[in-house]
């Protein structure tokens, strides 16, 4: 069964259709990326699935059950966690601290008023290991909002990776890096192939055709085509849309 | 962290001086204003709670102090004296206020949020004002000092101040406590960052609704102690003036550090007092102060402290 | 009884039409500037007592007013030259402390050159009557002409924002912030025209007061806040919304006070219902904005808050 299954998805702001009856499924274990010329809705999908923005109608199926009516923090509970195209941590936190308080959402509750929570070994010991992952773990003490730009992408995927998604929504997550700093992120998502299943929306194509398993390609807010990368890359209505070349 | 537990411990030294120090100047008055600067420096403290911390400026923090201070005059006319129940009654009272009016206040941010607290206190303002049966406009004045243990003992301006200090003292450490736990981080990650708590999982309003009230619940503390400070209330303890000033409190102490805002009430209080021996006119000097202070510094009277004090954040 | 009734309404659109005119210059900076300006009743404050001394220095109350518009308005340009100005990239916090700080000041000020007793400004004779409605209902005319120049102002203002550039300008300013500068429009000038103007029409209503309620230095405050209730009522930034949002709460609160207790006599025993009353009417405003705001954040009119 697919994990996610979306399903005559529309959203329009006036008379712009963003969404426009858009059907995707992203099946257990693979990277599915999303790709598309700019103003192709591909952020706009990522805030319905996420549920930062409210589709208009149709449905959103995760994991069998029906979420489009859940507000965004239900969803995480629900292993549906997302990064930002533009950057979003807690720049006043140290980097350990806004991994751990992603960890700290995930496990029991957090209505507890008076336990020092900077000491809880729970916490910090996942906020560790999820930095681990990303290659931050020398960081762990820096403010957030001081650290590199290329830094702050990869403490973003760490956080995203602390709420343990059963599905990962990537929204550019190259965005303004640089060489190396690319290289590094595309090797952690590569790290995570086949544990976490992953929709990747990114302009680096070059990243895409190495990770994907499967390739969406969105155009005026439906995707036109769905496939591995290689069928993907020759298929003639996508090079004629999206890659601009003549069929 | 260890600068501000030294800072604690000196400020709370300093303040349980005033008694010895009043007896050998031979000058009670300074109990008594000693007393009134342990309030204000409650109910800043329950206001930094939320200000510092959550990032809702309130406006309307005075509405709490005048609950508490109400609770005290009507139990008292009741018959109860007891300080334990009337804090009791007060922090009930202070929070079902505040669980109601956090509700839809928390539904806005911004100039909303400071708009709405200052109207809500204001309502409570007029909700006292229309009591007639406990003065009303005019306020009343206690026949005592509540009673602790079945006791008159807080009678005594000095056993007095130190009940207020260790009731601020105690407040202190609970606010420290709050702030540094699982809730507290919480707190501080919404006041950071909304949406991206949002992402990680937590609904802020819930937990800003809880700070809300806790705040509300301390500042009405502030409320009995002030009561039974100057045996009077009124309605003119929920002033919206109060409200001001106990932000200025805040800021003054520099913003989101808890004993910065102990610190902050010493210092308008003090200046107030100052200002009062030299003119009449004091809240013009003070006004002007602020006004001053706000605009000489690039990033707020918050910053200049900072500055001054060398201290982080 | 229906005769009562059409007195109060009339009180009360009265009371709306002063909200109004204070409540229309704070919505602009509110919304467009994104700035929270509490100094703005002591500015009403102020016209008041300007109009009492001006009235008495030239002998009449219509000179006076020709004084006090142009020396509020200059008012409202110094000190959007010297405080406000330096305040608008500031956090609200800033913001609130530094205009608190001018309330205190001018409040303070108000007093030592005034002196803190009540005043009173002679109404101007042509004004002075009162003429019958219905049957032997009358009206004072006075009241009837603040009515008449709050509408009048109201008008000229819907037509200043609906029709003229700048209007458009303000319009746009005030929904979707950022946009004005990226027309290319001079901000500074624009915000200290917003100020200036709306400090004139607080001024203006304060003028208006002077003759017929008290003029002391606690009068800006009650109505500030009233202004606030109005504006969250009516949504940040919209004229509309505080066109609508005065209205309703100088309705409701001049309403509430005179028939609460009788309303409330139907369901309650006299004593109760005359205790409750007075209780609850003061504070029915309030509830009235819990209630918008419960089901419209944004109030009104207001586009999102």
């Amino acid at each position: 069964m697919s994990l996610l299954v979306v399903d005559k998805l529309c959203k329009r702001y006036g008379a712009l259709k963003v969404t426009d009856d858009l059907a995707l499924s992203v099946e257990p274990g693979e990277l599915h990326a999303i790709i598309g010329p700019n103003g192709a809705g591909k952020s706009t999908l990522i805030a319905q699935l996420s549920g930062e923005a409210r589709c208009d109608s149709g449905s959103i199926r995760f994991d069998g059950e029906e979420i489009s009516g859940l507000p965004m923090h239900r969803r995480v509970a629900r292993g549906l966690s997302r990064s930002f195209q533009i950057t979003s941590i807690l720049p006043g936190f140290t980097v350990l601290e806004n991994v751990a308080t992603a960890v700290q959402a995930r496990e029991g509750s957090s209505f507890s008023f008076l336990g020092r929570v900077a000491d809880e070994s729970a916490l910090n010991d996942q906020a560790v290991t999820a930095l681990g992952r990303v290659g931050l773990t020398d960081r762990a003490g820096t403010i957030a909002g001081s650290l590199s730009h290329g830094e702050k992408r990869q403490l973003e995927l760490a956080i995203a990776l602390a709420t343990k998604p059963r599905l990962l929504l990537l929204d550019e997550p190259l965005a303004g890096t640089s060489g190396g700093e690319a290289e590094r992120l595309v090797e952690v998502m590569r790290s995570l192939k086949g544990e976490v299943t992953t929709v990747l929306i990114e302009h680096d194509m070059d990243a895409v055709f190495r990770l994907a398993d499967r390739v969406s390609v969105l155009v005026y807010g439906r995707i036109i085509a769905t496939g591995s990368p290689d069928v993907v890359r020759a298929d003639p209505q996508v090079r004629a849309a999206y890659l601009g070349e003549e069929a | 962290m260890r600068g501000r537990a030294l800072a604690a411990t000196l400020i709370f030294a300093a303040f349980a001086a005033v008694p010895p120090l009043a007896y050998w100047a031979n000058d009670p008055y300074l109990i008594v204003i000693a007393s009134r600067i342990v309030a204000f420096a409650i109910a800043a403290l329950a206001l930094d709670l939320i200000l510092g911390y959550g990032g809702m400026v309130s406006f309307g923090h005075a509405a709490f102090v005048g609950i508490g201070a109400y609770s005290v005059a009507i139990l008292g006319q009741a018959g109860i004296t007891d300080l334990m129940l009337q804090l009791l009654a007060a922090i009930v009272a202070a929070s079902a206020f505040a669980l109601v009016t956090g509700a839809i206040s928390l539904r806005t941010r911004g100039v909303y949020f400071i708009m709405i607290t200052l109207a809500f206190a204001q309502m409570a303002y007029f909700f006292f004002v229309s009591l007639s049966a406990y003065g009303g406009d005019d306020g009343m004045t206690l026949s005592s000092r509540s009673t602790l243990f079945g006791s008159d003992m807080l009678r005594d301006d000095g056993i007095f101040f130190y009940v207020s200090l260790g009731l601020l003292g105690a407040l202190f450490l609970i606010a420290t406590r709050i702030v540094g736990s699982r809730f507290g981080r919480v707190l501080r990650g919404s006041r950071e960052n909304a949406l991206r708590m949002n992402a990680i999982g937590f609904s802020p309003f819930r937990y800003q609704l809880v700070a809300y009230v806790i705040s509300g619940a301390m500042a009405s503390v502030a409320g009995v102690v002030l009561a039974n400070q100057t045996k009077f209330v009124s309605p003119a303890f929920m002033n919206w003036h109060v409200s001001g000033e106990l932000i200025v409190m805040v800021v003054l102490g520099g913003v989101g550090n808890l004993i910065g805002a102990v610190f902050g009430a010493v210092v308008a209080l003090v200046l107030q007092e100052f200002l009062g021996a030299f003119t009449d006119h004091w809240q013009l000097w003070f006004g002007l102060i602020l006004v001053g202070v706000t605009l000489a510094s690039r990033d707020g009277v918050g910053g200049l402290v900072r500055r001054l004090t060398g201290g982080k954040r | 009884m229906t005769n009562l009734f059409l007195l109060q309404l009339l009180n009360g659109v009265q009371l709306g039409i002063l909200l109004f005119l204070i409540a229309a210059g704070l919505t602009l900076v509110f919304g467009i500037m994104d700035f929270v300006n509490l100094a703005h009743g002591v500015i009403y404050m102020v016209g008041a007592y300007l109009l009492v001394s001006f009235a008495r220095m030239t002998g009449g109350y219509w000179t006076g007013l020709a004084l006090t518009l142009p020396t509020v308005l200059i008012l409202g340009l110094a000190l959007e030259l010297l405080v406000f100005r330096h305040l608008y990239d500031r956090s609200h916090l800033d913001q609130v402390l530094a205009t608190f700080g001018l309330v205190m000041v001018v409040t303070e000020a108000v007093q030592i050159i005034w002196g803190a007793a009540p005043l009173t400004a002679a109404m101007p004779e042509a004004l002075s009557g009162s003429i019958p409605l219905i049957g032997p209902l009358r009206y004072p005319v006075f009241r009837l002409a603040i009515i008449a120049a709050g509408l009048l102002t109201g008008l000229g203002l819907w037509y200043i924002i609906t029709r003229t550039r700048i209007g458009m300008r303000l319009r746009a300013g005030a929904t979707h912030r950022g946009i004005v500068s990226a027309l290319g429009v001079d901000i500074g000038k624009l915000f200290s025209l917003i100020f200036a103007f709306g400090a004139m029409l607080a001024g203006f209503a304060g003028a208006l007061v002077a003759p017929i309620l008290s003029v002391d230095p606690g009068m800006g405050e009650s109505v500030l806040i009233l202004a606030f209730v109005v504006i969250v009522i009516g949504g940040i930034g919209s004229i509309k919304g505080a066109f609508a949002g005065a209205l309703l709460v100088g309705i409701v609160d001049t309403l509430g006070r005179s028939f609460g207790p009788i309303v409330l006599r139907a369901v309650l025993e006299p004593a109760a219902a005359g205790q409750a009353g007075r209780v609850l009417a003061p504070m029915l405003v309030y509830i009235l904005m819990a209630m918008v705001l419960a089901v419209r954040p944004a109030g009104l009119f207001g586009a999102k808050a």
